[in-house]
């Protein structure tokens, strides 16, 4: 140890390339010029291809009349349209189809994931040898094998009676639906009301707790507020005709909505399929929160919903939330999966125009383009999610 | 204890302290239960439990014996289409039927020595892999090896250079589960370096090195696969000068390669972010340079960790071959479908669809369960 104090020392001459910073800013030009002459040099080619089979890169194709017709469609659409609407008819089936899968699976993987959780080892039993077998297979082939049960069923005349008012047979599913009439108005207003004014309840309710101490269950008012005021604006006009209920009639069914089989075997393995991962997440977060919580909880006297709704579940969503989200996103995605069996998505509708306009780089693109905009929307929306709760967190 | 406590025997001054000894309590009744007690607490415990084994029971009753009846009592084995549309039930000499059709696919006939040597190797490289006692930088070697050969056997030529003393076979005749596994195989040994590369790009100091790698893992993995395969499928072509032609089934293996490298991309980010920062400061105080401080202390480590993780992406990757059906490659599920429109054997659609679940399935469900195993085997040097 010497006490001589530190001195400075002229410091030597360090070569470019072992300077840290230069060497970096050398090596990310290098790796901007690779990336800049590999994407010019695709894109060349790609021009000299096209132009050597007479195509020119374009969006013109988009206006021209698409002479194809689409099986279902939300809006309408003939054969006489453009490729463009052709497109919105097909972003509005992955919409629809993205949007239904999302709400079933959630409710069916909630289910499955507590019912995995049951002490009842039977019932643990049989829904985790379900979800094995549904992981473990790959999704587009129990998407063949739903198009093909459903294409095996008898027609519509001996359709399978699964429910009230719903019917399976090779023309696809029939279901109950609403049917649009003026009288709907009051109906809709009195939701509105009920919804509004089981806000207001549940403040009050929560400054009487938070005064007096006493609790009063909030689900009955609730329910006969928001069941039970649309119900009595229907009842006051005398109980018009707004469900539509599908009604076997000569060789075909009338009336309700009805789901092609294609839509249907798509929703089915979609949802059956994510359902099963969904499952498995809600078990992870269940069984994430600490057994000291549930404990604690039924020590201080809280009933089993309040177990589970005031103690349980905020702590289990959080792990809950960020991979049900990806799910989400992975059932949107495999959506498109959807040209195998010949349900019209975005991208069976991006597919035929190509085929027959030639226009596969323009029709990719967009495809590409709008799945990534869902996707990073999603993940966006994630991010702030994620931050909001973790700084609840403490 | 400072503060005398009144004993039982004197009288006490405590209103609340009990002042004498209660009997003994009966032991709880659940800790010595018979079998049969046991299993009607179980299952019937709370008339809730009672009704819940119930309808399982119900369900089972009502799915099982069709479902047997359908698979083995009214099953065909052996016979031909009539025999089968006789019994009613399934009709499993379909498969016996097209099975060698789905191993090999449309592979020459009297060259299927090949394959078959092929799938011979794969499955003494995978038996040797699963055992922990083996791993080393030898297998990697091994592997690299491995698959040299087994893609010099299959196709007699290795991108353009010929095998000396094989045939060449076009990729076009390729397929069932040799295609599968090729697409598979060659896809995680491909990803796994590439995925590495990502990873710690995604995490680089350099700005532009990490725009780039951030770029390309949000596009991969947020647009569906089929995307990137119609892109290898009818872009890459357009790509290439003119008269340069790359292999249909090697564009599609390279988009399965980008997919699943931005996959394992994520993961590897993972285990990365998962090594406590100490490592990384330690490796720097010592004197070693990036690419030693990766190399020797974070990789190792950051690899290890995310083991259950990367195959769980295989599975998925696995899974996800099936897909090249859409761009009509004959892999596995697309060659046993072909085989649905045999003139001879029209209507067997689920069996054919049930013998490929169950395929995938003793795969998948055998990976998954060794990477269960895998997870708490390798937990054992962290536990407390």
């Amino acid at each position: 140890m010497t006490d001589r104090p530190f001195e400075s020392r002229p410091q030597p001459a360090v070569p470019f390339w072992n300077d840290p910073a230069k060497r970096g800013i050398v090596l990310q030009l290098g790796l901007a010029t690779f990336l800049l002459f590999v994407f010019w040099t695709a894109w060349s080619n790609m021009l000299d291809n096209m132009s050597a089979r007479g195509l020119v890169f374009g969006w013109d194709y988009l206006s021209r009349p698409a002479n194809f017709a689409i099986g279902e469609s939300l809006i309408p659409f003939s054969a006489q349209d453009t490729y463009g609407r052709a497109l919105a008819v097909g972003i509005i089936n992955t919409i629809r189809i993205a949007v239904v899968g999302i709400v079933v699976t959630t409710i069916l993987g909630i289910v499955l994931g507590v019912m995995r959780l049951s002490s009842n080892p039977l019932l643990a039993r049989l829904v985790s040898g379900y979800i094995e077998v549904v992981r473990n297979t790959p999704l587009l082939l129990q998407l063949f094998l739903w198009y093909a049960i459903i294409n095996s069923l008898p027609g519509p005349r001996q359709a399978v009676h699964f429910g009230p008012g719903m019917y399976l047979s090779n023309r696809g599913m029939k279901v109950p639906w609403v049917e649009w009439s003026p009288a709907l108005w009051p109906m809709i207003w009195a939701l509105v009301a009920g919804i509004i004014g089981t806000i207001i309840a549940s403040h009050m309710l929560a400054r009487r707790r938070e005064a007096t101490g006493v609790a009063q269950p909030l689900l009955p008012i609730a329910t006969g507020l928001i069941l039970g005021l649309p119900f009595l604006a229907s009842a006051a006009q005398g109980f018009p005709a707004t469900l539509s209920i599908p009604v076997l009639q000569g060789f075909n069914f009338s009336g309700g909505i009805e789901l092609s089989p294609e839509f249907a075997a798509l929703l089915a393995g979609l949802v059956l399929y994510t359902a099963a991962f969904v499952a498995e997440i809600v078990r992870g977060g269940i069984q994430s929160v600490f057994k000291g919580q549930w404990e604690a909880a039924r020590s201080l006297g809280l009933s089993s919903g309040q177990l589970m709704r005031l103690v349980i579940l905020p702590q289990a969503l959080r792990v809950i939330i960020p991979p049900l989200t990806s799910q989400y996103l992975n059932l949107t995605k495999n959506s498109s999966l959807a040209v195998a069996i010949g349900y019209p998505d975005l991208v069976h509708i991006s597919n035929t125009t190509m085929n027959q306009t030639g226009r596969a780089v323009e029709a990719i693109l967009v495809f590409a383009s709008i799945y990534l905009t869902i996707s990073l929307l999603t993940s966006a929306f994630m991010n702030w999610y994620n931050a909001r709760v973790a700084i609840m967190e403490r | 204890m400072n503060a005398p406590i009144s004993t039982p025997t004197t009288a006490c001054a405590l209103s609340f302290v009990r002042g004498e000894t209660l009997p003994q309590m009966p032991p709880p009744d659940d800790v010595r239960l018979s079998l049969s007690q046991r299993v009607a607490r179980t299952y019937f415990g709370t008339p809730a439990n009672a009704a819940i084994t119930i309808s399982c029971i119900l369900v089972l009753a009502w799915l099982l014996p069709p479902l047997l009846n359908w698979a083995l009592f009214k099953a065909t084995w052996t016979g031909n289409a009539t025999t089968c549309r006789e019994a009613g039930g399934a009709c499993w000499s379909f498969i016996r039927e097209k099975f060698l059709f789905s191993v090999f696919g449309l592979y020459p006939f009297e060259l299927r020595w090949r394959p078959g040597l092929v799938l011979a190797l794969f499955a003494g490289m995978v038996a040797i892999s699963v055992q922990q006692r083996f791993w080393s930088g030898k297998l990697i070697y091994a592997w690299i090896a491995a698959l040299a050969v087994m893609w010099g056997l299959m196709g007699g030529q290795v991108l353009g250079i010929p095998v000396p003393g094989l045939d060449p076979v076009p990729t076009r005749l390729w397929g069932g589960w040799l295609v599968t596994i090729f697409l598979a195989v060659f896809g995680a040994a491909l990803a796994y370096p590439i995925g590495i590369v990502l990873a710690l790009g995604r995490r680089s100091q350099r700005p532009f090195v990490r725009l780039v790698c951030v770029c390309w893992i949000e596009f991969i993995r947020g647009v569906p696969l089929i995307s990137l395969l119609f892109i290898a499928t009818f872009i890459v072509p357009l790509f290439m000068p003119t008269g340069v032609e790359l292999d249909r089934l090697i564009r599609a293996q390279i988009a399965f390669i980008m997919f699943a490298a931005a996959y394992m991309a994520e993961v590897f980010r993972g285990g990365l972010q998962a090594i406590p920062k100490g490592q990384y400061e330690g490796a720097d105080s010592i004197g070693l340079n990036y690419s030693q401080k990766m190399r020797l202390i974070v990789l190792p480590q950051a690899l290890k960790i995310t083991i259950p993780a990367q195959v769980n992406t295989f599975i998925g990757m696995f899974k996800d071959t099936t897909l090249v059906l859409i761009i009509g490659i004959f892999d596995f599920f697309t060659t046993l479908r072909s085989s649905l429109g045999d003139a001879n054997w029209l209507g067997f659609a689920t069996e054919a669809y049930v013998y490929a679940a169950a395929v995938y399935f003793v795969c998948c469900y055998a990976m998954s369960q060794y990477s269960q195993r895998l997870e708490i085997t390798l937990n054992e040097g962290q536990r407390r």
